[in-house]
């Protein structure tokens, strides 16, 4: 089994945490609920998948999507049926066939496009800004075989902000979950 | 997920092949980007894409030059080819979100291997068809005066028409679609970063990643916000055809004004972009040996739903013979035996040969997986969806109520010219998608790869 793949140990304050690699999902998963368990909170597993429950195992229930979905779809239909009935009501009447100003069916597609439209627009960027991306650098990407976790691997960072992080005890921790292998991720 | 972990009850070939595991699927896919060079039919599909997109090139220089009187269009028949091909056009994308949003609500886990190509297919098609309404707009360099915006005239559009709708709709869905996409992209985009080999390769994919790095806080927001787009989606592609077909629907010409033209123009168009699909997935398969992972399951579905779509088309064709019959209009009764027995009488039977005859073929198994002649189907069927749309927009408007103003349309040399153009287009773009990303979702395909792990360590 492959351990420590740094021969140079990394300074204390240069360090961003331990990382451990699994093979499979599972074995991912379980180390993850272990490590919330034993009282980790400033952790965060990898995976070139996503795992169902993974984020269930880090104590994260809460999805605030649908939320921001809702609300970009409720801005939109009411944006778009607003502009309708202002253009066509109050800045530009045009009497067409003496139908009224205000034809409510008439503007059933579009305001239903645009509900479509911003919803669409505030999933992706509220994805991406929840996220926090685009994100130029993050300390993972230093630790050698992380390439691998868009690939086949699966990984788990204890971080050493974490009131509980100590070196070796974290260490020795991570070992008792039989992983493939540990590195410390340089900050 | 695991559905392709055991053996299907019915006999069917798995939607993945045994034998492999995340870092084969990695390894294929990403390696037809990153290790492996193009294969000499790409050359030739490139170089025919592109040669036919400099004609397009100079087709729209001359009308811009000469304006819309470089098309046959006239008068009673101004919408020509134009508007058969947008029609057409768009028809085709609508496979792509069928593929991607419909069937990811419906967790029918073979779509996995053919979404992304489906999803690039849509864009291009739909940019291919957005270009028609604006050649012909006749001024072109007017387009944005379709938005709502506040101009110094004060005037604004006229909301309660179909073709302020349209712009809507179309744009909205070219929108959608490539957020869809996108956002799909985004692990695999990470994946080509970390395996790329060059130094430039590299930060081009890192940028395009957003600095992805696969974190279970990103995937859960990021499943949440997929499944979301992907049920926008889902009535989004109903509602544009929808709106397409109200274009016709609420004119008063005959052969146009009529409530089965939402729905028989969305199972049109679902039905020629499987077409397509299969036209395009079939070649790219042999070519770049994907046969393990697109396999004749794969074929045989989408033969399947080809077929469904097929039969609701020639419900549609029937019901419209028969709503004229029994309107006792004399107008409609005329423009259903102009169709048949007109001018243009045999654009009808060609359209009646192509979509209803020849996909009776897939009900037998044995023709859903032969491979050239599900091949010649679909190429008959995307010939066939383009007839009717000429029937439709053409036939309709050359003969409509008094004889004294009908007439003919004879499509020039131009017209022609920038349909094999945009064609041109399709080609290039979906050539270059081929070459320079993952044609294959391989985050989606790892879920289904038969075997999770691998004994040795890394690539």
């Amino acid at each position: 089994m492959l351990t420590d793949l740094q021969s140079y140990p990394i300074r204390r304050d240069r360090l961003h945490g331990l990382m451990a690699e699994f093979e499979t999902p599972e074995q991912l998963l379980t180390a993850t609920e272990r490590t919330h368990r034993e009282g980790y909170r400033q952790i965060d597993a990898y995976s070139p998948l996503p795992v169902e429950g993974l984020a269930e195992a880090m104590g994260i229930h809460h999805n605030a999507m649908p939320a921001i979905v809702f609300v970009g779809g409720l801005l939109g239909a009411l944006g778009g049926y607003g502009l309708q009935y202002w253009v066509s009501v109050m800045a530009y009447p045009l009497n067409i066939g003496g139908k009224p100003l205000h034809s409510w069916v008439a503007f059933i597609p579009v305001t239903f496009e645009m509900m479509v439209l911003s919803a669409s627009i505030f999933a992706v960027v509220g994805m991406l800004a929840l996220n926090g991306l685009p994100q130029p650098y993050h300390p993972v990407f230093n630790a050698p075989r992380f390439v691998l976790a868009t690939n086949n691997r699966f990984f788990l960072c204890i971080e050493a902000g974490d009131p509980l992080f100590d070196p070796d005890e974290t260490r020795q921790f991570l070992q008792s979950l039989s992983p493939r292998g540990i590195e410390e991720v340089e900050k | 997920m695991q559905e392709s972990t055991h053996p299907d009850p019915l006999g069917r070939p798995p939607v993945i092949e045994a034998g492999h595991d995340y870092s084969t699927v990695t390894g294929k896919i990403s390696d037809i980007v990153l290790r492996q060079s193009a294969p000499k039919a790409w050359f030739f599909g490139f170089g025919v894409g592109f040669l036919l997109l400099m004609l397009l090139n100079l087709s729209i220089s001359w009308l811009f030059v000469k304006g819309i009187g470089v098309w046959g269009v006239n008068v009673p028949v101004a919408w020509g080819f134009a508007i058969v091909n947008f029609v057409w056009w768009i028809g085709i994308g609508h496979a792509g979100t069928l593929i991607s949003a419909i069937l990811l609500i419906l967790h029918q886990s073979w779509r996995t291997s053919i979404n992304r190509f489906a999803e690039a297919m849509t864009l291009f098609a739909v940019a291919c068809a957005g270009m028609f309404p604006l050649l012909h707009l006749g001024r072109p360099y007017f387009f944005y005066w379709l938005f709502p915006y506040p101009s110094t005239y004060d005037v604004w559009p006229q909301f309660r028409s179909p073709l302020v709708w349209d712009v809507f709709a179309v744009s909205t869905y070219a929108t959608v679609s490539l957020l869809f996409w996108f956002v799909g992209l985004l692990p695999d985009l990470a994946t080509l970063r970390d395996r790329a080999i060059s130094r430039p390769v590299k930060m081009i994919y890192g940028a395009l990643a957003m600095g992805w790095r696969g974190s279970a806080r990103h995937w859960h927001r990021y499943q949440m916000a997929y499944l979301l787009l992907g049920g926008l989606a889902t009535p989004l592609v109903v509602s544009v055809h929808t709106v397409v077909s109200f274009d016709f629907a609420v004119g008063v010409v005959p052969g146009w004004h009529t409530t089965i033209f939402p729905p028989y123009f969305v199972a049109g168009a679902i039905f020629s972009g499987f077409a397509m699909v299969l036209t395009l997935v079939i070649p790219a398969r042999k070519w770049y040996h994907l046969e393990d992972v697109i396999t004749m399951r794969h074929l045989d579905n989408m033969a399947k739903v080809m077929l469904a779509t097929g039969l609701i088309v020639a419900y549609g064709y029937f019901m419209e013979l028969y709503t004229s019959w029994y309107s006792g209009n004399i107008f409609e009764m005329f423009t259903s035996w102009n169709r048949a027995f007109g001018p243009y009488g045999y654009i009808y039977w060609i359209l009646i040969f192509c979509n209803i005859l020849s996909p009776q073929v897939l009900w037998s198994s044995k023709a859903r997986t032969n491979v050239p002649l599900l091949f010649v189907v679909s190429l008959i069927i995307n010939v066939g969806m383009w007839m009717e749309r000429f029937m439709i927009v053409v036939v309709s408007l050359h003969r409509d109520f008094v004889p004294g103003a009908w007439g003919m349309y004879v499509p020039t040399f131009w017209d022609f010219a920038t349909f094999a153009g945009t064609i041109g287009l399709f080609l290039s773009l979906l050539f270059l998608f081929v070459r320079g990303l993952p044609m294959i979702s391989i985050s989606e395909l790892r879920e289904l790869a038969p075997v999770g792990r691998t004994a040795e360590g890394g690539e």
